[in-house]
């Protein structure tokens, strides 16, 4: 799944809105970069369902390649993928020449700087994002889910979560200064912050970065889970319930430590 | 019938829950009628297609010709299809169809409505469906402001909380990115006996779940029973406590304050278990 963002705002009297919206678009995860290998087993999958991909945007996944599987020719890949009627739209998880070679294809580049590279991940630790107080940055009192940056993904909520919301701030932390309410869901590739009681279920490291953490000051869950390790309500302790607390992964276990 | 083009634009008020049995109609109907008192020309509008209720809250079930689904077909005007209370000459009712579903309900017909409405009216109170589908979402998505009406216990609270989700994002206001819509909390069927003794969550802590303006609490009552049975709104029942408490209300929501009332146990004296029994 591809989420993109823009941020939207509204001008004066004009011929055209700016809105964001959020659309779910099939990834090609490329695993090598022998385009013929690719050809002929694209073609027999597009084969099952022509219908499927005819018009179909696409996102190409370069998070699985390897440093020895060599360069992607992209003019090639792109020709491949334009045949079988799929809209090549953009990348993710490259390395910097791989996002050269992929945007003179005019492919855009999305950001996703959770999806780690296996070797890579596993030399050096993930760079967080910086996790400081909100107020530390520049944010305007609109009560909208809004972003700075592309990259340094950081994303503020002042109005309460109401049940039956999902938010997901994609690539970095969450917070939310207001209530989450139960039943409401607060997703995050980063951190979460919560300056208000959170009843509703909140996960950390939603991409499985095992350093992210919850931090809230009033603990009322109903879910919590860091890199996929959750506890649910009914495993929380009553003494670390309706208090501040922090809640991280230590050695793949879940910990809910008291602030 | 006075409908004169070029006043100000209506402020369009919708009533909505998410739960059913709440209170939805009473409320537009007590709203609607206290609003027109105060001499604001009002409509009120029944969105509940298919289940028609607010003529019957309204006592004007015996002179609905036409309909709000009527009047979206162009199948009649909307002179025609306004129903002039006989109690108070600023208030008129748009009933909903009995014969329609929700369906019959486009976003760009009520939009449609709702301008006209807005030309020659103060305020257009929107008498939502229960339930998030669509009747619940046409009802909601050109309100100006929102008043939601929830029972003092845990799953009314919660489906009000999803409704308030809704609000905050699929509403024209939001879409626009205009200014949201103002939401307010009104209690209703409180008891504050049953919250003596536990039985119901108590204003506090509904309002700590919802963090909302309370408009007002509108206790339990017979009259509320009594008022629908007889199709008079209970805002025009001064000396029921139900009657009053949506008396403030209104006063509150035109931005007058008032301290809340009905909310402790009330405390019979010798005296008046004497003459009230």
């Amino acid at each position: 799944m591809a989420v993109t963002t823009e941020s939207a705002r509204d001008t004066s009297s004009a011929a055209f809105e700016l809105k964001a919206a959020s659309f779910t678009l099939p990834i090609i995860r490329l695993l090598g970069s022998d385009m013929d290998a690719v050809a002929e087993q694209l073609g027999a999958k597009v084969d099952q369902a022509p219908d499927f991909f005819r018009n179909t945007p696409v996102v190409l996944d370069l998070s699985g390649l390897s440093a020895e599987s060599g360069d992607v020719q992209f003019p090639l890949l792109v020709g491949l993928l334009r045949g079988y009627g799929m809209i090549p739209v953009g990348v993710r998880g490259g390395d910097s020449d791989q996002n050269k070679a992929a945007e003179a294809m005019e492919l855009a580049i999305l950001g996703d700087a959770f999806v780690r590279r296996p070797k890579a991940a596993a030399a050096r630790p993930v760079p967080k994002p910086e996790s400081g107080p909100s107020g530390s940055r520049s944010e305007t009192a609109s009560s909208r889910v809004s972003k700075t940056g592309a990259r340094a993904a950081f994303t503020l909520v002042a109005r309460p979560v109401r049940s039956g919301q999902r938010l997901y701030a994609a690539g970095g932390d969450l917070s939310v200064v207001a209530p989450v309410s139960s039943g409401a869901e607060l997703m995050a590739d980063g951190n979460i912050h919560v300056y208000g009681p959170l009843r509703g279920r909140a996960m950390a490291g939603l991409k499985g970065d095992a350093e992210a953490r919850i931090f809230c000051q009033d603990l009322q869950a109903e879910l919590v889970s860091v890199a996929g390790h959750y506890r649910v309500s009914e495993n929380i302790p009553t003494a670390l319930k309706g208090v501040p607390v922090q809640i991280f992964l230590d050695k793949e276990v879940l910990r809910i430590e008291r602030l | 019938m006075r409908l004169k083009e070029g006043d100000t634009l209506a402020r369009i008020i919708v009533i909505t829950s998410g739960k059913g049995g709440v209170g939805k109609t009473t409320t537009s109907a007590a709203l609607a009628m206290g609003l027109a008192q105060k001499g604001n020309r009002t409509a009120v509008v029944d969105f509940d297609v298919g289940l028609r209720n607010l003529d019957l809250i309204m006592g004007c079930e015996r002179r609905v010709v036409y309909d709000f689904v009527n009047v979206i077909n162009d199948e009649a005007g909307l002179n025609q299809a306004l129903i002039r209370d006989k109690r108070c000459d600023n208030l008129f009712v748009l009933p909903a169809s009995q014969t329609r579903d929700k369906e019959a309900l486009t976003k760009e017909g009520v939009g449609k409505v709702l301008d006209e409405l807005s030309q020659s009216f103060d305020y257009i109170v929107c008498d939502s469906p229960a339930g998030i589908e669509h009747g619940a979402t046409m009802a909601m998505y050109y309100a100006d402001d929102a008043v939601v009406v929830t029972n003092p216990e845990v799953s009314s609270v919660r489906d009000s909380d999803r409704m308030l989700g809704i609000l905050a994002s699929k509403s024209r206001r939001a879409e626009t990115n205009a200014e949201p819509i103002r939401e307010y909390l009104l209690l209703t069927r409180y008891s504050p006996e049953r919250v003596a003794s536990g039985e119901m969550l108590g204003v506090e802590d509904v309002q700590e779940i919802l963090s909302l303006d309370l408009l007002g609490v509108v206790p339990e009552s017979k009259a509320v029973l009594n008022a629908s049975n007889a199709g008079v709104p209970v805002i025009l029942d001064k000396e029921s406590d139900a009657g009053q408490a949506y008396g403030d209300m209104v006063s509150r929501y035109l931005g007058e304050q008032l301290p809340h009332r009905f909310l402790e146990v009330e405390k019979r004296g010798f005296f008046s278990r004497l003459f009230r029994g």
